[in-house]
Parts: structure tokens; C-alpha cells; sequence
């Protein structure tokens, strides 16, 4: 499978990554070397094989229902780019 | 002074043979000689390592001193500190200042370590050559046109030029055994939730684990020690005791099997390493070691699938950095979008703009099954190799690299190529399985490394294995040639 | 031509633990922007989730309530896209693998028939933050305190066919969930929202395209939601042209709603499982507990207040639409030991008094003791039920307990017969007119005669003559003149 410049394009939106013109097709032409590489997969016979997404196969543990965090907003907001009123500050929601 | 290893210098400490802010004020002159020959610091933290080494002697004085009481590490730039700048070798990072620490950095400084500074990376630790840092390449110490391997390649240069005795790193394909081997230095991945993950910046969460750097396999178990254990704030971490890893160093290596996989000699072996790890491997042989020839079937599909899952991760995993909340933020953005696409395409770099966008690919509607879910599955396929394998041996070995370090520049327009640099070692983060690598010989005066892979929990067997090696052989304490 | 409709509901309901989902931090509504937000909350980099048990319970406890099978193990995946108040860039939420699985709901229909509604299944997961759209020199506020709240979404089959069901449905989710303590039920502040998938077809065809509809949190905005989409469906359709599928927004000040189109561009959630969490895994003995601490459910206490309180099926269903009226009216009934007179204040005055005043029972400033305090007066026939309304508003503005108020007032009524066979006489004296125009009268017309003697009786007594009384003796004595 191999990927074109709009398809970059397209990724780029999702990811929020900009993708200028003079970059496009040299981002395409790597991308699709790395999925050539990839590609290897597909010749595997997975037939039933589970997914294997945690190595340990562990189980999740669960948190007591207990305040344990206070109010940090200083320390946090203190590396904010913008705030204001102890809230963060971005540019205009509109949707 | 700067020779001494972790073990030396924690014993010099108590004895008092010296104080720590000696031994805290040597380093830091150190880095501040000859840092600027390998620019393996990001960050130095001068006058807190001071603080911390005065804290130390006071402790030391009053005979009540946790573990490795006063002496200097430095930590991977990739751990938060609290109030020092962590980066994650990217400025994206580079104005980020966290108001807490990693459970690691935690863990040392309860054991009484004294923080040099924070080291180069490539950049949130994408990179097998230090190249991809904001804050430019680490030069490797045995040979400064060349690279020291990455993503831990300051900790590892640092280490190699004396610049600290131990340092902590990180470990999602290679990224501690490559640049250990490269830069004649030990470095051990610990079992995947062996090591807290907090505070430790995600690059691939089912794959990241943090670890040591040192010269010996004596002073990672002193590093292990203190960094490994359970921790509740990270649900992937494992609630198991941790041993003593010093208690089983000296433990005899008679009887034991050791597994040398056929898949990890073949084609694009460097046939010098080859030889070096061979020797190493007949080395553990006159020690009564077993060796046998396994097979990891599946083992040329590591980088494959390995170059799917970690991309999938990290594209979601990366998401969290868009001008919000902290970190970089696009000089006068029109509207929100523009916001995200600037911030972030102009405060990541290449590779990792690159590595998004091949996670998002390998995650987008009609995509997942062939891709994502085809490397999981592959995955488990990788990691039931290594439970046939282990029901057969105690531990196994081969190299760590296939080649020695390469020039600058020779791969970074290659991703394939510098991708294809963790084909030994990536398997082992897939299956959460612990690796270390120890150095075993030069090659072209370049140092080479010999891999160990353990079973789940084995981190002790390793160092033991390790450390009876470094009994009789002497390349982990060779000196990188101009560092006295 | 006769349209069907056809909706789904998809409900948010908040659970009521202390703290966030995956984070220590507290859960408290109304604190000032960001102090409950932490590093987790705020995507710190380095921080991790770590499920919070509390959220689990509460999710497994729905599922029993609904009859649902429960997923045994469950699993986390994120949904990747960006929005300031998504701080990871990702939902934390459960795709594959939700923790509750298919279950019922039964509802009550307008002609005292049951439906019943298929639950497809209930998913755990986490709320977002809030934008505040207010203007900061042209930018927004973002206030992530309610970033990681636990959140269940309820997925219905679409299996209602008219708004009135819906809202049915939705109240009935909205009682069951308060019931069994999972969700404060706080629908002003946001703790339970539905998102509304609806479509029209005509009878017997294929089902049409479907719009969603987000963002309501109230059932009366549901109602007109839905009212309005179906009418703009068909509209569009009989005019030949095409339902879209889209996503809608509905602005509760205007009542109108809209296309949110810049969630429609390139809606590729990527989602894949979190590999910062674990598969959650239950077991059936687990199960088997949260089962055994279940509450009464609303269906099963509507049947109680029939049985046993001989209450009307009406007025019954009335107070178990919401929890907190049941259990309001079950302490007055229990207090005051009549439960028809509890219901019909309860249902009466009261619910007319908290509507005008815009006022939730949990808040309501007379205590459910106070009113059987109150209602006991009437039954002691210490004061009339006119007077008890007066003691009520008395009590409403806060004036106290009911018996200090009917000191003060003097409304104490006049029950001793002696006095009011003295007033009664009195007016008799007083009425010699009237009298002869009762002796007078036909049979048929005296009892509505009564009437003047009994408002004199009652003015001489400043209305504190117990009237049933006065009517006696009133009789009594004019019959003694015939």
C-alpha cells in the first residue's frame, strides 16, 4: 500500500501537522518507504492469532474513590502560553 | 576520581574518603570541560547538585544515608523533574518546566542521588543516532564523528566520557542497549512494568520502559536497585517484590543454558561483531555456561510490526502537545486550527512529524485491520517465539548491533536504514521481555556490544551473567582514547 | 401518507463518585475554573490514568438494574481528535469491549400501556472540559474541572417511535439512575445529557438517514428537539429533497438547532485500545454483590405505593418519576400516617409551590417531617385544610416548625363545643330573617341555605371554628326550630 499527496494531506489535517508544499512529496516518498518495510506484515498468516496489545497479558488494577489531588492551578498555569481568570486562554471556539 | 565507579564511589562516600560535594564539583567541571566535545547535557543543574550533594554529606556525616547517598547521575531528559526544564530533546518542550517528578527521578532521590543534570535525546526519543535532538547531536566519545546511537545517546556519551558515573535512560526499541553498545558502556530495559512509567514521557506506552546506563553490571544493579518497583499511579506497572540485584551477581553461571538465536547471526551481521560476540559467548562457555542454538522464527517481522504499533501509539500519545496547556505555542495564531497546525508542525521535528503521520495512517478507517491490528497480532506471534524459547534456556544472547557507530548523517535520509539499526533488540520491547547489552569488543576501535535477553523478571540472572563476564574480560572499563 | 418516526438516545450520565475516572482529583460541581484539574486531567506529560474503582461499581450496578449481561472483561480505547477541551487529544472511552452489555428499560405509555426498550449497551468513559465562549480579547476560555469525570453512556436500540416516548424513556433512565445512587441527577448542571438520533420513514419502508442531535439536557429541550428535527426530516423529504447525516447542535436559548459541520470533516476517530490501561476484568461473584446492594427500583416501589399506601396508579407513577419525590413522599407518609393526604399535598401543593418557584425537591426549604407535622394538624383536626395552606407558605418563607406557627398565628381551630354552640346561637339570635326563610323554605333548597349562617359562624370565629363542626351544631339547632 503506498500513499500519495493527498492522502499526506489528508493525515496532516487528523494529526494537526501542516504539511507545506515543498515538503509533501518528500514526506509521501519516506512515509512509503517505511510502509514498504511495514508491508512485510501482510504476508503473515494471522488466522486467529489475538491481538497482543499489553505484553504481560496483566490485568487492570483499580484506585480507592479518594481525593487525593488538590488545587494546583498556579504551579500548572505558571508554563500556560495564556491564561486569564485561571482559565486557559485559546484562540475562538467556534463550532 | 572520575574513573571510580557507582559501587567505588558510594563506598568512598561513606568511608569518607571523600565528600560529596568533591565528588559533585569534580563532575560538574567535567561537563563543563568536556561536555562541549560531546553536548551529551541538555540541562546542567549546577547549584541544585550542589544543594543536594551538601544535603548528602550532611547525611553521610550523621551515619544514617540511604543507598546511593551523594552520588552524582544524571537523568535522561525524558524523566520530569520538578522545577528543572525537561525537554524530551524537543522545543516543544524546550520552555517546559514540570512542577513534579518521575517516579524514578523520585525513587533516586530518596536513595540520596545527587542530579547533574538533564541528558541529550533524540528528540521524545525517536532515533537510533542522537541526530533528531533540538539541541543537536551527541557526539560519541570513542569517536566524535560519529554517532553515539540513540534515543539515550546522552546518557550513554556522558556516561562513556566520564562526564557521570551512571545515568538513567529509556528503552522503546533499543533506545538504552544500542547507544550502550555503541558507546562501550552497560545499559539493561528492564521487564516492561518493572519500572514506573510516570513522569517519564510517553513515546510508545506498551513498549517505553525506563532503565540504567553504567559502566558495569554491578553499578546498573546498584541503579536497579533503587529505580525498579511497584508504583500505583502507573496501571501498567507490576506489583512484584523487586530483589536485591546486587545480592545474585557473583551467583556461578555453571549449568546454565544459554540460547544464541540463529535469526541473530545472519545476513548484515558485521562479521568483526559477529567474532567479538562469539568470543564473548565462549567466554560464558569456559564458565560452564551451555550454549544452544534456538530459533526465533518470527524475528524478521520485529521491525515491521514494531514500525506500526510505536507510530500508532505515539501519534495519540503526542496529541496532548498543541499550545494548549504548556510547551510551544505559534507566534499570533488566526483561529484554533491554526493554533494546532502551527504549534505543532513548527515545534516537532521531522522524524517525529514523520512517525505521526504513519500512526495515524496505520489507524485510519480502512486501515486498522491490514495495519494496527495485524502488528498486534504479529506481536503476539514474537512474543510466544521467546515462551517456546525460554522453556528450553535460561537466558539469551547475541548481538546487539550489526554494525559498529556510523558517521553522522550517513542515515538520517534514510529512515528504513536507520530503523532497521534495532533489528536485534526490538523484539524484546514487543514482547516486554528485559535486555541489557554490555560492551564485548571494538571493532575499527569502535566499541560493540553483547546483548542478553532474560526471561520476564530475569533482570537479576542477566546482571549476574553480566557481571561474571566483566569478572574476566576488561572492555567495559576501557576508556574511550583522549578521556583519561 | 403517514410518517413514522424512529429514535435512538444516547444518554451521558455523570456518576456521582468524588473523584475523576482516572485521576485523584475531585469530581465537587461549582469550584472555580481549573483547582480541579489535575496533572492527569490536564494531560500533563508523563502522567497516567489509573482506574477508579468507585466509577466500575456504578457502571456494574447500572447493568444489574437493567437486567443487562455484564461485560466480564472490558476494555479502554482512545478516540483521537483535537478540541481545547479534550486535553490528551483523546477521548478515554470503550469501544470494543464496554462493561455493560444488552438490557432492557420498560417505559409507561400515555395510555397506561409498558414499552419496552432495548439498551444496546452502556459504555464507561470520561467527560470532557468546558469552553467558555465568553470573549477574552477574542479568545476562549477553557475550564477543565469537569475534564475526566466518569462518565456512563446508555445507548438505546432505536426502538421509540414518537418524542413522547422518548421523553418517557429518558425520565425513566433519569429516575433509575438516581434510584440507585450512580448520578446526582442534576440535569442543570449537567449530569445527565442525551444526544438524540432521529429519522422518519414512511410505514413499512427501510429505516431513513439519521441526524443526531447534541447537547440536550433538559426533557422539555429534548421534546422540542426532536419535534422540530422530525418536522424539518419530513419537510425536506415531501419537498424531494434528502435527509443528510449530521451531526446537530441545539442552542437552548434560541430552541433552534444546527448543522455542526466542522465535526463532520474528515471524522476519523482512529480509535485503538489504550495502552495506559488494562482490560478491566470482573468476576461473576463481583457481579453477584453489587446485585445484592441494588435498591428498589422505581418500577418496584410504583407497585409498592399501589399495594400497600392504596395509592392511585396515577398518583403513584407521579411520585416515582422522581426518586427523590418518592422518597420525600415516603418519609411524610410514614410521619404523618395518612399516605393519601401525604400524596395528595406532596403531588399537590407542594409540586405546584417547587414548580412556581423554579425549585428542586432536594433543596426544597420545608422539610418532608415539617409537612407531616403539618398534615398531622389537619388530621388532629387542629386546623382546617385552608389554614394548613397558610401554615405551609409560613413555612415555605421559613418561619419555622408548623405547630409554633399556628401559636402565632392563633389559627388553632375551635373545636370545643361549648363555644361553638354559643356562636352558633348567637347567629341564630342574630338571624331571625334567614331563620324564618329556612322554616320557610322547601326541603330540597335548606341545605343550600346553610351557607350564610355557617360564613357568619365562621366570621365570628375569625375561621378558627373546626367547620365540620359548626355544621353540625348549625344543623342540629335549626332542625330543633322547625
Amino acid at each position: 500500500m503506498s500513499i500519495d499527496r493527498s492522502d499526506i494531506e489528508k493525515l496532516g489535517e487528523l494529526a494537526r501537522i501542516h504539511i507545506s508544499d515543498e515538503n509533501a512529496l518528500a514526506s509521501a516518498k519516506s512515509i512509503n518507504e517505511v510502509l514498504a518495510l511495514v508491508d512485510q506484515l501482510q504476508a503473515v498468516d494471522t488466522a486467529n492469532i489475538e491481538p497482543l496489545a499489553n505484553p504481560l497479558g496483566a490485568r487492570q488494577r483499580l484506585r480507592r474513590d479518594e481525593v487525593s489531588e488538590g488545587n494546583q492551578r498556579d504551579a500548572f498555569q505558571a508554563v500556560a502560553p495564556a491564561t486569564e481568570d485561571g482559565l486557559y486562554l485559546v484562540p475562538k471556539v467556534i463550532e | 576520581m572520575h574513573n571510580l565507579t557507582l559501587a567505588e564511589l558510594s563506598a568512598g562516600l561513606i568511608a569518607g574518603k571523600f565528600s560529596s560535594v568533591e565528588v559533585t564539583q569534580h563532575f560538574l567541571a567535567r561537563i563543563q570541560r568536556l561536555d562541549g566535545n560531546y553536548n551529551s547535557f541538555i540541562t546542567i543543574t549546577e547549584e541544585r547538585a550542589l544543594a543536594q550533594a551538601a544535603a548528602a554529606d550532611k547525611l553521610l556525616a550523621a551515619g544514617n544515608a540511604p543507598a546511593l547517598c551523594g552520588v552524582p547521575i544524571a537523568h535522561k531528559d525524558i524523566f520530569c523533574t520538578d522545577g528543572v526544564r525537561t525537554s524530551c530533546g524537543s522545543k516543544m518542550l524546550d520552555n517546559f518546566v514540570p512542577p513534579y517528578n518521575a517516579t524514578v527521578v523520585e525513587n533516586l532521590a530518596a536513595a540520596g542521588v545527587v542530579v547533574l543534570g538533564k541528558t541529550n535525546m533524540d528528540e521524545f526519543a525517536m532515533g537510533s543516532s542522537n541526530e533528531t535532538s533540538y539541541y543537536g547531536p551527541v557526539k560519541n566519545p570513542w569517536n566524535t564523528d560519529c554517532v553515539p546511537g540513540g534515543s539515550s545517546g546522552g546518557s550513554a556519551a556522558a556516561v562513556a566520557a566520564r562526564l557521570t558515573p551512571a545515568a538513567t535512560a529509556t528503552d522503546t526499541g533499543g533506545s538504552i542497549r544500542q547507544p550502550a553498545a555503541l558507546c562501550g558502556i552497560s545499559g539493561l530495559k528492564p521487564t516492561y512494568g518493572r519500572v514506573s512509567r510516570w513522569g517519564m514521557i510517553a513515546f510508545a506506552s506498551s513498549l517505553d520502559q525506563g532503565g540504567p546506563m553504567a559502566r558495569s553490571a554491578e553499578d546498573l544493579a546498584l541503579m536497579l536497585n533503587q529505580m525498579a518497583g511497584f508504583d500505583r499511579r502507573d496501571s501498567t506497572s507490576i506489583e512484584q517484590e523487586v530483589p536485591d540485584y546486587c545480592a545474585g551477581l557473583q551467583q556461578d553461571i555453571a549449568g546454565m543454558t544459554i540460547g544464541v538465536p540463529a535469526e541473530y547471526f545472519g545476513e548484515g551481521l558485521n562479521p568483526a561483531i559477529e567474532q567479538a560476540t562469539r568470543d564473548a559467548l565462549a567466554e560464558l562457555e569456559k564458565q560452564g555456561a551451555k550454549l544452544k542454538t534456538i530459533s526465533l522464527p518470527h524475528s524478521h517481522l520485529s521491525v515491521p510490526a514494531y514500525y506500526v504499533i510505536a507510530p500508532a501509539e505515539a501519534s495519540a500519545n503526542l496529541s496532548r502537545f498543541d499550545g494548549s496547556r504548556y510547551g510551544y505555542r505559534c507566534e499570533n495564531p488566526v483561529d484554533l486550527r491554526d493554533m494546532y497546525m502551527r504549534s505543532r508542525s513548527e515545534g516537532f521535528g521531522e522524524e517525529v512529524k514523520r512517525r505521526i503521520l504513519i500512526g495515524a495512517y496505520c489507524l485510519s478507517a480502512g486501515y486498522y485491520d491490514a495495519y494496527y491490528n495485524k502488528a498486534m497480532q504479529v506481536r503476539r506471534l514474537i512474543k510466544e517465539d521467546f515462551v517456546s524459547a525460554f522453556k528450553d534456556v535460561d537466558m539469551i544472547a547475541g548481538p546487539t548491533c550489526a554494525n559498529p557507530a556510523f558517521a553522522f548523517g550517513a542515515k538520517s535520509d534514510d529512515p528504513v536504514a536507520m530503523y532497521l539499526e534495532d533489528i536485534y533488540t526490538i523484539a524484546t520491547n514487543l514482547a516486554g521481555l528485559p535486555g541489557m547489552s554490555l560492551p564485548c569488543g571494538l571493532v575499527d576501535d569502535k566499541p560493540v556490544g553483547l546483548q542478553l535477553i532474560g526471561n520476564y523478571f530475569d533482570e537479576g540472572g542477566m546482571l549476574n551473567v553480566a557481571h561474571r563476564y566483566q569478572q574476566v574480560s576488561d572492555w567495559h572499563s576501557r576508556c574511550a582514547p583522549g578521556i583519561d | 401518507m403517514t410518517w413514522e418516526t424512529v429514535i435512538g438516545l444516547e444518554v451521558h450520565t455523570q456518576l456521582a463518585t468524588k473523584t475523576k475516572i482516572f485521576s485523584g482529583a475531585s469530581t465537587e460541581f461549582g469550584a472555580a475554573p481549573n483547582t480541579q484539574a489535575c496533572a492527569i486531567d490536564l494531560a500533563m506529560p508523563g502522567t497516567l490514568p489509573v482506574l477508579n474503582a468507585e466509577a466500575v461499581r456504578m457502571a456494574v450496578m447500572f447493568g444489574v438494574a437493567i437486567d443487562a449481561e455484564i461485560g466480564l472483561i472490558s476494555s479502554f480505547d482512545r478516540k483521537n481528535y483535537f478540541y481545547p477541551d479534550l486535553p490528551k487529544g483523546y477521548q478515554t472511552t470503550q469501544l470494543d469491549r464496554p462493561i455493560v452489555l444488552a438490557g432492557t428499560v420498560d417505559i409507561q405509555l400515555g395510555d397506561g400501556s409498558t414499552k419496552t426498550v432495548r439498551i444496546h449497551h452502556a459504555h464507561l468513559e470520561e467527560d470532557a472540559g468546558k469552553s467558555l465562549h465568553e470573549d477574552f480579547h477574542g479568545m476562549s476560555g477553557i475550564d477543565l474541572n469537569r475534564a475526566g469525570t466518569p462518565l456512563i453512556e446508555i445507548v438505546s436500540e432505536p426502538d421509540m417511535n414518537s418524542p413522547e416516548e422518548a421523553v418517557a424513556f429518558a425520565k425513566k433512565l433519569h429516575a433509575l439512575v438516581v434510584s440507585i445512587g450512580i448520578c446526582d441527577g442534576e440535569m442543570a448542571q449537567g449530569s445527565m445529557r442525551f444526544d438524540v438520533n432521529v429519522s422518519v420513514r414512511k410505514k413499512g419502508e427501510e429505516l431513513g438517514t439519521r441526524t443526531e442531535t447534541k447537547n440536550l439536557n433538559s426533557f422539555r429541550f429534548m421534546e422540542r428537539a426532536i419535534v422540530q428535527e422530525v418536522e424539518r426530516q419530513i419537510d425536506l423529504i415531501e419537498d424531494g429533497g434528502k435527509v443528510k447525516q449530521e451531526t446537530r447542535l441545539y442552542d437552548g436559548d434560541t430552541h433552534t438547532a444546527r448543522s455542526m459541520r466542522s465535526k463532520e470533516e474528515a471524522n476519523d476517530y482512529r480509535y485503538f485500545p489504550c495502552p495506559d490501561l488494562l482490560p478491566v476484568e470482573v468476576d461473576q461473584a463481583y457481579v453477584d454483590a453489587v446485585r445484592a446492594t441494588l435498591p428498589e427500583l422505581p418500577e418496584a416501589r410504583r407497585a409498592r405505593f399501589v399495594d400497600s399506601f392504596g395509592l392511585s396508579a396515577y398518583d403513584a407513577s407521579v411520585l416515582c418519576d422522581e426518586p427523590s419525590t418518592a422518597a420525600y413522599f415516603e418519609t411524610v407518609a410514614s410521619h404523618c400516617g395518612d399516605a393519601k393526604l401525604a400524596a395528595n399535598w406532596v403531588t399537590g401543593e407542594l409540586a405546584a409551590r417547587l414548580n412556581s418557584e423554579e425549585q428542586l425537591i432536594q433543596h426544597c426549604p420545608v422539610s418532608a417531617e415539617q409537612l407531616a407535622a403539618l398534615i398531622a394538624r389537619i388530621i388532629d383536626k387542629t386546623i382546617s385544610n385552608k389554614m394548613a395552606r397558610e401554615v405551609f407558605t409560613a413555612m415555605w418563607g421559613g418561619e419555622g416548625e408548623p405547630d409554633a406557627i399556628i401559636e402565632a398565628r392563633g389559627l388553632k381551630q375551635v373545636s370545643d363545643s361549648g363555644a361553638i354552640e354559643g356562636m352558633v346561637d348567637t347567629v341564630i339570635a342574630n338571624s331571625t330573617k334567614q331563620v324564618d326563610n329556612y322554616r320557610n323554605a322547601d326541603e330540597a333548597k335548606r341545605p343550600k341555605m346553610l351557607g350564610y349562617f355557617v360564613g357568619q359562624i365562621m366570621k365570628a370565629s375569625k375561621g378558627q371554628a373546626n367547620p365540620q363542626q359548626v355544621n353540625e351544631v348549625l344543623l342540629k339547632k335549626l332542625e330543633a326550630l322547625l
